[in-house]
């Protein structure tokens, strides 16, 4: 008997069995769908934010109070005693020279209000050189001035999202916003940007840091950031913003580079990565029982099927080959359909978050649900093939 | 081989002897208790007979006929098929002989479900390795001649038992074998389909086919000419039948009957 021949008896079980085939052909799709989206979304999150940092320049150093070394890579937060203030910032623009930019930042949360619309978002302040750090793209109106910063003015510059939130028909500029229970002026607003180092930045505002500091009734800053001139420079400039700041705070501060900060993020982003596909994997892991459950539930049928063709004539080979092909048709299939609504589901969902697909996580998924697939398929048939024909149909 | 043709001379007279067994035993285990299906068996089969194995459930009838039919192998003794010994054949090669010079009619059908009733008798002329075309030709000419010319393409869910036996037949008949084993081919059928399926097989055999029946019903036992009585795993009685049924004539009987009434 040829193999084409083979194959036809192989089609032929799987049209006389469309329901089998198709649960078998589930698990397959599901496992290698969820995979390749889990691992699609994990890469396009560390991918775009890794990249929004990168976007930033390569010069930029990051000072964070507390000693992020010590408390581990969940960051700022664990062991901070001693909070940065503007001054900390003004000591180290002084002591750096006219070249390099100091930018002191405050992140935190906040309420605004138009009218009867109200949304939490975050509030990012900076001084007059924000937009060195703060890579802002402005559809409509101007970053504050140096002026508003000394004054503390209360003027804010709206994200994309908080724009169309609160503004969705009209021209913000020149309204009024309601800040935490206070009244600022809208002097801008930004384009998408994305989500980036400081989480959503389509869902801030921003405003001058003293602003802020009045707002929030605190004298502390987040943290400080310096853009060396040079971006050769960054490691003595990283070098002099701790020997400034060593005096002060002894150990309890830090002092990064972007490619360092770049580094920790895409270490923390990489555990997220390794979370969803661990969720892939159970996913995996479901398909390919419900694949095996199936195969071994219908071994019983297939075991008397296979005594029927052996008792008139089968030979082991012609067993164990209609099997194989079966088996390997339903998986692949299953793969290819399984890759291809991966693939569909990711870009589809790229307008929510962002997905990168990766190979090796389509190559894993495939051949992790084929081979549990074709494994599950052929080895009780190898078993059954083995058997006298009349246990085979004796077989309950 | 020359003693062996001196006493198919002897048994058979002039008839060539399709099938024989020679001191077949058959023991297994179950559940740790040691079944003798089996015990020294001899038998022969001669060419363009109708014979019937017959025996109370448990005395060994059905392991003899899958035993003689290479479904199963003997714990001791030998089968020999057309002069050939089949004792020391590989499975692949008792798959050759079985798809070649036999064919099974069993008590519960045994056809693939959701395949159409051409396809199921295809199935034996797939693995003799016979062309597309050819196949499909024999297999219709085979349900012809159960009359089933008609139900081509029936699942065997659309078929009613005795037309599902007959599909089992024209499977059985298809590759044109030395020997149809027949294992209570009426057991699970109606009295009238049951006697269809009888006519079948007589018909078969007044072409000149060997006919092995096993049933434990004297009923059918007797519409062969040859019956062997099996008693706890040994023959016990042979007996050429006087007055043997004629399922013809039976099923004519019946549907006068019926008229009647």
């Amino acid at each position: 008997m040829n193999i084409f021949e083979s194959f036809r008896i192989a089609l032929r079980a799987l049209n006389a069995n469309k329901v089998r085939s198709i649960l078998t052909m589930l698990g397959v799709i599901i496992g290698v769908a969820a995979v390749i989206l889990l691992v699609a979304i994990g890469t396009g999150v560390q991918k775009e934010v890794t990249g929004s940092i990168e976007g930033l320049g390569s010069n930029l150093v990051f000072a964070f109070p507390g000693n992020i070394e010590e408390s581990g890579a969940g960051g700022p937060g664990g062991t901070i005693t001693k909070q940065f203030t503007i001054e900390d910032a003004d000591l180290i623009d002084r002591r750096l020279g006219p070249d390099e930019i100091v930018v002191p930042v405050i992140q935190a949360a906040a309420t605004l209000k138009v009218g009867n619309r109200e949304m939490r978002t975050t509030v990012a302040a900076g001084n007059e050189y924000s937009g060195e750090v703060f890579a802002a793209d402005y559809v409509d109106g101007r970053g504050y001035r140096r002026s508003e910063v000394q004054a503390a003015s209360r003027v804010v510059i709206l994200g994309s999202r908080v724009r169309d939130q609160l503004f969705p028909l009209r021209d913000p500029i020149g309204e009024t916003v309601d800040v935490n229970g206070q009244r600022f002026t809208v002097i801008g607003h930004v384009a998408s940007q994305g989500g980036s180092l400081t989480g959503d930045q389509d869902n801030q505002v921003f405003m001058p840091v003293t602003t802020a500091q009045r707002l929030l009734g605190t004298t502390d800053i987040s943290i400080i950031i310096i853009k060396a001139a040079d971006p050769e420079n960054v490691n003595s400039v990283q070098a002099q913003v701790e020997r400034i700041l060593k005096p002060r705070f002894g150990e309890e501060f830090s002092v990064f580079t972007q490619a360092q900060t770049l580094g920790i993020l895409s270490d923390l982003l990489g555990t997220l990565t390794v979370m969803l596909a661990g969720i892939a994997g159970i996913s995996l892991l479901v398909g390919g029982i419900g694949i095996m459950n199936i195969m071994l539930v219908s071994v019983s049928e297939r075991t008397r099927e296979i005594g029927i063709r052996k008792a008139v004539g089968a030979k082991t080979y012609d067993i164990l080959s209609q099997f194989v092909i079966e088996a390997v048709m339903l998986s692949v299939a299953g793969g290819v359909i399984g890759i291809v609504l991966g693939w569909v589901g990711s870009a589809a969902l790229s307008t929510v978050v962002p997905t990168e697909i990766t190979p090796w996580a389509v190559a894993l998924a495939f051949l992790f649900s084929a081979g549990v697939g074709i494994f599950f398929g052929v080895y009780p048939a190898y078993r059954a093939s083995r058997l006298d024909p009349i246990e085979a149909l004796r077989y309950e | 081989m020359v003693e062996n043709n001196d006493s198919v001379a002897a048994m058979c007279l002039d008839a060539r002897v399709v099938l024989e067994a020679r001191d077949v035993s058959k023991c297994y285990t179950l559940d740790e208790i040691e079944v003798h299906a089996l015990r020294g068996v001899d038998l022969q089969i001669c060419e363009g007979q109708m014979l019937s194995i017959m025996g109370p459930s448990g005395s060994g009838k059905s392991t003899l006929m899958h035993i003689i039919g290479l479904l199963d192998h003997p714990s001791n003794g030998s089968v020999t098929v057309e002069g050939e010994d089949v004792s020391d054949m590989e499975p692949n090669e008792l798959a050759a002989v079985r798809n070649q010079r036999i064919g099974f009619v069993f008590q519960a059908f045994n056809l693939l479900a959701r395949t159409s009733a051409q396809a199921n008798v295809e199935l034996p002329l797939i693995y003799s390795g016979l062309g597309g075309a050819e196949r499909a030709r024999k297999a219709r000419e085979a349900l012809e001649r159960v009359g089933l010319g008609d139900r081509l393409g029936h699942l065997p869910s659309q078929l009613s038992g005795g037309q599902q036996q007959r599909v089992a037949i024209a499977r059985a008949l298809v590759t044109e074998p030395s020997i149809v084993l027949a294992d209570e081919p009426t057991g699970n059928l109606d009295s009238r389909s049951g006697m269809e399926v009888m006519q079948i097989l007589q018909d078969l055999n007044d072409q000149g086919i060997t006919v092995v029946l096993v049933t434990h019903d004297p009923l059918v036992a007797k519409h062969a000419r040859r019956v062997v009585h099996l008693a706890d795993g040994r023959i016990v009685e042979e007996e050429i039948v006087k007055e043997r049924y004629i399922a013809r004539d039976r099923l004519a009987a019946l549907s006068t009957e019926e008229a009647h009434r």
